[in-house]
């Protein structure tokens, strides 16, 4: 269990798909290694570029009307509530958010211990017909992506699937783009993106970092 | 006439002894070195010589509880291959039980039997008479026939089944005084263990395998014990394996009652905790117990209210044993462990000594089943039946290498200490350096 | 670390609490409109029933489909399978298919860790209730039950049952829910409390973390869930008790004893219910009665079993049992 709880914590902090930053899960120093990171967006640009994806949002969704905001966890939920503010400030209505747990769904499930759970939360009027954001932190390979567009065929029929992501990294390994990026940050495959919020890691911010030499799994 | 001089071995674990075999008796013994037996008139010249180098010489073991399994099971073992574990354990006789295929109930099979031991001429063989006809409990089989067939059958079992008719025991008793026999019992109520499993208690209820009482084996020692006073008959208890079993017979004997007792080498070792693997090979008849049972045999077997060790010797083929718990046949192998186990737990501990374990597993038993040639002292004009051990051995249980044709054995992979290398029986080496004739 | 649910007993607290967490989004789906995930596609997971137990088999079924996995039954009973070699012959051949888990029910206790701990086969083993030794999954079941019923599900995410006095009432000799349910909940923090007629009760039962009591009426105002365990009428026979009268009006739960039961109090039954004995139609009928919640949970259950045993490369559960005790 111990060693659950270690992935848990890791997922939340560099385990997931495409944020994967390269981390050695098994070096305890990966986490100071990361934290030496040179940070690529502090908190008042990541307001700033949700303020901005979410003016966009309402340009291209002409209104908004039908849009539900997904996040897939763990970050991605706390970027979709955001979003959501902004989004409800600008067209005064209110605007469905949810969760979208890609876990069952992923194509890499042998290659680890299996994963615990986080929530799946649908609005209550569904996504039949609407207009689904999917928002994450980081795009890299698109394998998060691939997933949570299964996940979404097992629980409705979208007008629309868009993407929201807050960092594009590059490096895509399936034909999948995204509508909203905060910020393209080009970067080697030997460099870790790190992303931070208030809500779950105390600050926000956006870390760039060298990947350990002794980084012990493949990367996607 | 082949003559055999075993030098500097410890007779009954004492000081080194020089002992000459002539042809089928013990010709002589002598401290070592007080002899030049080259310059002696005795013709040690040509014998062969055995050097014992502090090994321990005991009498030729007697095993009053074994399975044989012929005829009828000669899947799991043979007379041959019965009496080849047998040697290479350090018995010379061994009372075969009754419960085969034809059942040892008539004076026909006892001396198939008994005439098959001789033959292979490994261990003498002593069949066992069942009490009643085919083991069903009903009826006497014709005890007198057996005892006066060339078996010469002295003991009568039902073992595997209890005689559990208070009314054929008793008659069973009384009717084998005639001729010196004693009646062996299998001591298990039998409503008191339907769809028993293992001994009933914490891990019984844990596993949640079927409960096996000690008050339905003590209730029957109990009984019989009462019974054997009433009629003044001798009454022998198989593998007794409870504490409360122990406190029962040392109360008959205090009153004087012809009780005697055996204990299994695995009940002086094993508990029920072993159960917890699921392993079939601990599932046996009287099943292990407690470790405080374990405790108040040992205790018991120092004392003398239980007289002997018995192996309970139960061979049964591979898949008998490998397959779920409840589906598993009873029974442990035992004859070529039981010398080392008894060594672990009764003299390492210091609770016997080496003219000890010869009472108990050599003396005693022959006097109880009358075993005439066997069980007797290790001096000049006795039988040469006799087994040398090397104490100082330690080594793992291997199955592989049992003459036995069956290999369930708790032990295999245990280290055990001891490892009986030659084996005389009337004088003839049955086992030499470990390895059979 | 052992890749198998043998006994309730080999879980620690977080252990259970992951399995229970897991098993609160799986039960999400089942609200889903397709409910179906991805998860175990491409796996092969035998249902080997030697003993009948449609309800059992039915839902691991349902959680093995809700997997993606592929599903074998493979009934057992009544087939020439019913002596000990052909476990060995059954394992080998399911294991010459290429299995990846084998969910046993076998009427033999210790048939599971056997299967387990042989070298017959090398597949996740699964037990499915064995003889009178344990049916892991069922604890884990109630246990869910109880924590959604007692604590919340939202709330009880995360949460042991520390505190809840359960009180599990009937044949406890035979049965290996109660044996099951007893090292779970000890686990998880619950006060245990076991009542029966002293026949029904093991020897040996001393050593097991619960208490025992022979008074239904006095454990009930303490009882924050009351579990009625099935009591077989054949047990009449064997003399375990005179009549199935006597029987109902001492351990059997009615409609008077249950207004004795705290407010919050929930009534459950592992099922099948044997109304008039353990249970009447009043109490079983009732909206504290949550007989029919623990068998939708235990597709849940299941799925968050066979999730974390199965659908990673190695399993997430950790066992404290080791081979030897």
């Amino acid at each position: 269990m111990d060693k659950f709880d270690k992935l848990d914590k890791l997922d939340t902090v560099d385990g997931k798909l495409d944020t994967t930053d390269g981390i050695d899960r098994q070096d305890p120093l990966a986490a100071s290694r990361a934290a030496e990171a040179r940070p690529v967006l502090e908190g008042p640009d990541i307001a700033r570029v949700l303020t901005r994806i979410a003016h966009e949002i309402v340009e291209r969704a002409k209104g908004a009307d039908d849009v539900v905001l997904l996040g897939i966890p763990t970050r991605g939920v706390f970027l979709a509530q955001r979003l959501a503010v902004k989004l409800e400030q600008i067209t005064e209505r209110g605007i469905p958010v949810g969760s979208l747990d890609i876990t069952m769904y992923r194509d890499d499930l042998r290659m680890h211990p299996p994963r615990a759970l986080a929530r799946t939360e649908i609005p209550g009027d569904g996504i039949d017909g609407r207009l689904v954001v999917l928002v994450d932190d980081v795009l890299f390979s698109g394998r998060t992506i691939r997933a949570a567009l299964d996940a979404l065929n097992d629980i409705g029929r979208p007008r629309a699937v868009q993407l929201a992501v807050l960092v594009d990294r590059g490096h895509r390994e399936l034909p999948i783009r995204a509508d909203y990026v905060g910020k393209n940050l080009p970067t080697s495959l030997r460099e870790t993106v790190k992303v931070q919020l208030a809500e779950e890691d105390g600050r926000d911010t956006v870390l760039l970092g060298a990947k350990p030499a002794t980084a012990g799994e493949s990367q996607h | 006439m082949s003559k055999t001089l075993i030098r500097g071995a410890r007779v009954l674990g004492g000081e080194p002894q020089d002992v000459l075999i002539d042809g089928e008796t013990v010709a002589a013994t002598a401290r070592q070195g007080e002899i030049d037996w080259s310059g002696t008139g005795l013709g040690a010249e040509g014998a062969e010589v055995v050097e014992a180098g502090g090994k321990v010489l005991l009498p030729g073991l007697v095993d009053l509880h074994t399975h044989l399994r012929e005829p009828g099971r000669e899947d799991s073992e043979t007379v041959l291959t019965g009496t080849r574990a047998a040697a290479s354990g350090g018995y010379t006789a061994v009372f075969a039980m009754a419960n085969t295929f034809p059942v040892a109930d008539t004076a026909g099979v006892v001396e198939q039997v008994w005439r098959l031991g001789r033959e292979h001429g490994y261990c003498d063989v002593r069949p066992i008479g069942a009490v009643t006809v085919g083991l069903e409990g009903r009826k006497l089989a014709e005890l007198g026939a057996m005892h006066e067939s060339a078996a010469g059958v002295t003991v009568f079992s039902d073992d595997g089944k209890c005689v559990d008719d208070a009314v054929i025991m008793r008659r069973a008793l009384e009717y084998v005084k005639a001729f010196g026999g004693v009646v062996a019992q299998h001591a298990q109520e039998p409503r008191l263990t339907e769809g028993a499993q293992m001994n009933e208690g914490v891990v019984s209820a844990e596993l949640g395998l079927g409960g096996w009482p000690a008050v339905a084996e003590e209730s029957i020692i109990a009984r019989d014990v009462l019974l054997a006073e009433h009629v003044g008959s001798r009454v022998h208890i198989c593998h007794l394996s409870t504490a409360g079993s122990v406190e029962i017979v040392r109360w008959a004997k205090s009153r004087g009652i012809d009780v005697t007792a055996e204990v299994t080498p695995h009940h002086l070792l094993l508990t029920d905790e072993m159960v917890r693997t699921y392993d079939p090979v601990y599932k046996v008849n009287p099943p292990l117990r407690t470790e405080r049972d374990v405790r108040a045999l040992r205790e018991a077997l120092a004392d003398g209210t239980i007289d002997i060790v018995a192996t309970d010797h139960a061979p049964h083929p591979h898949e008998d044993k490998d397959c779920e718990w409840a589906a598993a046949a009873m029974g442990m192998v035992g004859l070529e462990t039981a010398l080392s186990v008894v060594q672990a737990t009764m003299v390492d501990t210091g609770l016997l000594d080496w003219a000890g374990v010869a009472d108990r597993m050599s003396l005693a038993p022959a006097r109880i089943g009358r075993a005439t040639g066997h069980g007797r002292p290790v001096s000049a004009g006795e039988p040469a039946n006799l087994t040398l051990l090397d104490t100082a051995y330690r080594g793992q249980v291997d199955p592989a290498g049992f003459a036995s044709r069956s290999r369930n054995t708790p032990y295999a992979g245990r280290e055990l200490p001891g490892r009986v290398t030659h084996t005389w029986l009337r004088g003839k080496a049955t086992l030499v350096d470990g390895k059979l004739t | 670390m052992q890749r198998h649910l043998i006994s309730a007993a080999d879980l620690t607290r977080d252990d259970a609490v992951l399995i229970l967490d897991t098993a609160e989004e799986m039960a999400r789906v089942a609200d889903r409109p397709i409910k179906k995930l991805p998860t175990l596609r491409g796996r092969t997971v035998v249902n080997l029933f030697f003993e009948d137990s449609t309800r059992t088999r039915i839902s691991f079924e349902a959680a093995e489909k809700r997997l993606s996995a592929d599903v074998i039954n493979f009934s057992a009973k009544g087939s020439s399978v019913s002596k000990g070699e052909s476990l060995k012959d059954t394992a080998q051949t399911l294991e010459a298919m290429g299995v990846d888990a084998v969910v046993i029910r076998h009427g033999a206790s210790g048939a599971p860790y056997r299967l387990a701990t042989s070298d017959w086969i090398d597949a996740v083993v699964i037990n499915a209730g064995d003889g009178t030794h344990q049916h892991p999954t069922q604890a884990l079941l109630d246990a869910f039950t109880m924590r959604r019923r007692l604590v919340g599900r939202d709330a009880g995410l995360g949460q042991d049952l520390a505190g809840r006095r359960v009180t599990v009432v009937g044949d406890v000799l035979h049965s290996r829910v109660a044996r099951s349910n007893v090292d779970l909940l000890h686990t998880l923090g619950a006060e245990v409390t076991l009542v029966a007629p002293p026949t029904l009760l093991p020897v040996g039962i001393e050593s097991w973390p619960c208490e025992v009591s022979y008074d239904l009426d006095a454990a009930l105002p303490k009882s924050d869930a009351v579990m009625m365990l099935r009591v077989q009428r054949e047990r009449m026979n064997a003399a375990f008790f005179p009549t199935e009268r006597e029987y109902s009006r001492r351990y059997g739960l009615d409609g008077d004893r249950m207004a004795r039961m705290p407010e919050h109090a929930i009534v459950m039954h592992p099922g099948p219910m044997v109304r008039g004995m353990e249970i009447t139609a009043e109490v079983a009928d009732s909206p504290r009665c949550t007989v029919v919640e623990q068998v939708a949970n235990g597709v849940s259950i299941r799925m968050a079993v066979l999730y974390l045993l199965l659908g990673g490369n190695e399993p997430a559960v950790t066992h404290t049992r080791t081979e030897e005790k």
